[in-house]
């Protein structure tokens, strides 16, 4: 079994959506973090994760994968940090998690201590704010191509409504995302509840 | 001597991390304040530039602690900066994860699986809108990021060509 977790009784381990997954090794559990570590221009980690963990690799599920999602924006901590933490500790407990976070802080530090050196010693350079910002915009593209997939799951009213509506408070009226994601999760969660309370009886 | 400024960015980034929720964007003030005002070890622009730089470069932009942590003491003071920026918080993630993957029935798991999706949903395109905001972007950023968007989700280009391609594109026009 994957989990190092108390994890035990019996239904609750057959509906656990990793207990169909495959035993990660740890190097390519690292190697995978690190690469999106690498790449992660303008923010766009989660884009990267999604698609080297759900499509690429089948380790995480996408239900699974927005749970890791949402709880890494909404804890505290940096959130490729957080995802890096989820998802290596479901994968292969808390060394797994530790490995996936090095892996994924690792390029960067270097990068950003090469970058700062350069910085120090030349001043800012035109053509690397150049090449930055274009990457950035990619990753900002790669985001919504992986939010556009992610918003397909995403069907009945109540849910779109819901969306729709962090989307408008958190981003552009820049309402403080903590308090609104308290307040429309647990109400979508209950909706979901009362739904499938519904359908079992 | 050393080993004071090593402890000083401990008591610095360490209550950040635990402060840091939904991100680094929550504690950027309070570091530049304990950075700039507090503690003296940078002026403000100074602050301005290396926050700039922490967002260009790929990862989280709170590796930006790394470069304040290098100007400090050095580069075991980026190491010791960066610890003391993720350490904390991700033993309270690891903490979060095991306590909620231990306890609970399936019917609300289901529930809560379903429920976060819309919720993570809204957030990510609030994320990629926020970053642009930030980045005081110009029009070629915003027909690139369509562009690449609409090349991701209708054909099967790859990321890295798109990547290499848009790298060589905007190096190049610097020189027109």
């Amino acid at each position: 079994m994957l989990h190092l977790g108390p994890n035990r009784s019996g239904p609750v381990m057959n509906s656990d959506p990793l207990a169909k997954a495959p035993r990660v090794p740890l190097l390519d559990l690292m190697s995978v973090f690190f690469r999106v570590g690498v790449a992660s221009f303008g923010g766009s980690t989660a884009a990267w994760l999604y698609r080297e963990l759900v499509e690429r690799r089948g380790w995480l599920d996408e239900e699974h994968f927005l749970t890791a999602l949402t709880l890494a924006q909404v804890l505290p901590g940096a959130n490729p940090v957080n995802l890096s933490i989820y998802v290596g500790s479901q994968l292969r407990g808390g060394i797994g998690g530790a490995a996936a976070a090095l892996g994924m802080v690792g390029p960067p530090f270097c990068i950003i201590l090469a970058l700062g050196y350069l910085y120090r010693a030349y001043g800012a350079s035109a053509v690397a704010h150049a090449v930055l910002g274009g990457l950035a915009a990619v990753g900002v593209g790669m985001t919504l191509s992986i939010g556009f997939k992610l918003a397909r799951k995403v069907r009945k009213p109540m849910p779109t409504l819901i969306a729709v509506a962090l989307f408008v408070i958190v981003g552009l009226l820049h309402w403080p995302m903590i308090p609104v994601v308290l307040v429309l999760t647990p109400l979508s969660i209950g909706l979901e509840r009362y739904a499938g309370g519904k359908a079992a009886s | 001597m050393n080993e004071t400024r090593l402890l000083t960015l401990v008591l610095v980034f360490a209550p950040l991390s635990l402060l840091s929720f939904g991100g680094g964007q929550a504690i950027i003030a309070d570091m530049q304040h304990q950075v700039v005002d507090v503690r003296h070890w940078l002026t403000g622009p100074e602050f301005a530039d290396l926050f700039a730089l922490s967002r260009a470069a790929p990862g989280p932009s709170t590796l930006i602690a790394a470069l304040i942590g290098w100007q400090v003491a050095g580069l075991l003071g980026a190491v010791v900066a960066t610890l003391a920026i993720y350490i904390p918080s991700s033993l309270v993630v690891y903490g979060a994860v095991r306590w909620w993957h231990a306890s609970k029935d399936s019917l609300w798991r289901g529930a809560f699986e379903r429920g976060l999706m819309p919720v993570a949903v809204g957030l990510v395109f609030a994320g990629a809108y926020a970053v642009l905001q930030a980045a005081h972007v110009n029009a070629l950023q915003i027909i690139t990021t369509i562009l690449v968007a609409g090349l991701l989700i209708y054909t099967r280009i790859g990321i890295y060509l798109i990547m290499a391609v848009t790298a060589l594109l905007y190096g190049l026009l610097q020189f027109l």
